[in-house]
């Protein structure tokens, strides 16, 4: 296989993984949305029914999420040096016929998104951005046992402008890369044609939308005290 | 010619003596250009007057002036040929110009383009990709009946379809990567799609994407402004193909 070497083989790859955190996103949103009690118990029923998997596909996930993400990583800095190279002097006019905001700006979209990823990581995974209100220091009953407090470290955290804000401009982020992404992944794969396309451009920025609104729907309805702990 | 209102406009055009010379905007005014000049006739005009003050004219490349050979190479206001859908820069008229309008003119900015002067550039890295598998090698025997093998007619005019390149370089202009993406995948596809290349198919496809990065063309990110700078309107869908051949050739 010439997937790490070659021009097309290292944009599959940036496809596969791409599509496979999207994957991620669309469950975890799924699972997210449980904050708003359609889950017996909400999300922290949510929260204890992952938790209480064996360990080895705990941390089997991870590890494979991991990976995803640096390959994803790894690739995508260093096809956008090779490219920013592949036309070293600009044209005096910049003139853009189908290229997007979106497309074009991929690797910046893309580092937010990492740098955001390492802050949700530390605030609701490790929860070292604001102890006092830790999920698994704060344990409350559920179904006759003590669970960990998501829920009441979710609303502590997004009451919070700054929180919420940083949460709902990362979501912006994720938007612009997905609009761009998820069509690219199709035409990548080469499960595309010219009646598709343009089909495709459009489908992908409606799951991106979708999921730009979703996510931004937490942090909103907890700060405007719609959703209360 | 009299009959016809004149326009002025000012050119502000690449410079620049060889491959090693930093090269420089210059400003030229074009009088007397009337709306039913092509672009390169204008730029004759310009050329005239250039030569009779004794200074250099403006180098460009050109040959057929009917839109069929590929040689005309400018990117006009930022746009490959000009911009106009399906049009090389012969087939450009001034009509789609004001008067007193300016004008940029740059050649195909690409690391794999070098500039052998002002707007000319050396586009031999896409003779390479050709010669890396742009080919049937396959015996051909004696003069062959020419309705011999059966090729139904949606699958030739798809192959006509990605024939109709006719490899200006304007996909690699447009394109902020430099890649040569689109003018591979039409060679790759036109073969690929007829009963002839299939044979090849899976080492055409890795000779000649191999041959594109080896030639210093930039990757693939599915901008698609190399379908818009295109003058024959190749669709991108023959990107999406070489890119299934390609992971079909990982298996041959």
């Amino acid at each position: 296989m010439q997937l790490t070497s070659s021009s097309i083989g290292r944009k599959i790859l940036m496809a596969i993984t791409g599509q496979a955190m999207v994957l991620f996103a669309v469950v975890h949103l799924l699972g997210n949305s449980s904050i708003f009690g359609w889950l017996n118990g909400g999300i922290n029923a949510y929260a204890e029914h992952l938790h209480s998997m064996p360990l080895p596909i705990i941390i089997g996930f991870r590890l494979a999420l991991l990976a995803i993400v640096c390959v994803h990583i790894w690739f995508g800095i260093q096809l956008t040096i090779e490219n920013r190279g592949g036309r070293p002097q600009q044209y005096a006019v910049k003139s853009t016929q189908k290229a997007t905001f979106a497309s074009e700006n991929m690797i910046w979209t893309g580092s937010l998104i990492a740098l955001f990823l390492i802050y949700h990581l530390a605030h609701f995974t490790f929860q070292v951005i604001s102890p006092e209100t830790a999920a698994l220091k704060n344990l409350v009953p559920l179904h006759n046992e003590m669970v960990p407090n998501v829920l009441g470290m979710v609303v502590a955290g997004f009451k919070n402008f700054f929180v919420s804000f940083i949460y709902a401009g990362a979501m912006v982020a994720l938007f612009l890369h997905l609009s761009h992404g998820i069509q690219s992944f199709f035409q990548t794969m080469g499960w595309s044609c010219d009646k598709s396309q343009p089909l495709l451009v459009k489908f992908g920025t409606l799951v991106a939308l979708g999921l730009f609104l979703g996510y931004v729907t937490i942090p909103l309805t907890i700060f405007a005290g719609i959703l209360k702990g | 010619m009299s009959d016809h209102k004149t326009m002025t406009l000012t050119l502000i055009v690449w410079r620049q003596k060889n491959a090693n010379d930093p090269g420089k905007f210059e400003t030229y005014t074009a009088k007397n250009i009337t709306e039913h000049h092509s672009f390169l006739e204008m730029l004759d005009c310009v050329n005239e007057d250039l030569i009779h003050a004794g200074k250099d004219p403006i180098v460009f490349d050109h040959d057929c002036r009917e839109g069929i050979c590929g040689m005309c190479s400018q990117v006009i206001n930022g746009a490959p040929h000009g911009g106009q859908d399906r049009t090389t820069v012969c087939q450009l008229h001034m009509r789609k110009f004001k008067d007193g309008d300016t004008i940029y003119i740059e050649p195909w900015r690409a690391r794999a383009f070098p500039i052998v002067r002002d707007l000319i550039v050396d586009r031999s890295a896409l003779d390479k990709i050709i010669q890396a598998g742009g080919y049937t090698s396959c015996h051909t025997g004696g003069v062959a009946d020419g309705n011999a093998i059966l090729i139904p007619k949606p699958v030739a005019d798809e192959a006509m379809d990605a024939a109709e390149c006719v490899g200006c370089g304007a996909c690699v202009a447009g394109c902020p990567n430099g890649a040569a993406m689109l003018f591979t995948s039409a060679k790759v596809s036109q073969l690929a799609i007829l009963p002839q290349g299939k044979g090849e198919a899976a080492t055409r496809v890795k000779n000649m994407t191999n041959a594109m990065t080896e030639c210093g063309f930039g990757n693939c990110t599915n901008h698609y402004e190399c379908m818009a700078a295109c003058p024959k309107g190749i669709n991108v869908k023959f990107i999406a193909r070489m890119n299934r051949e390609f992971l079909k050739a990982q298996f041959a």
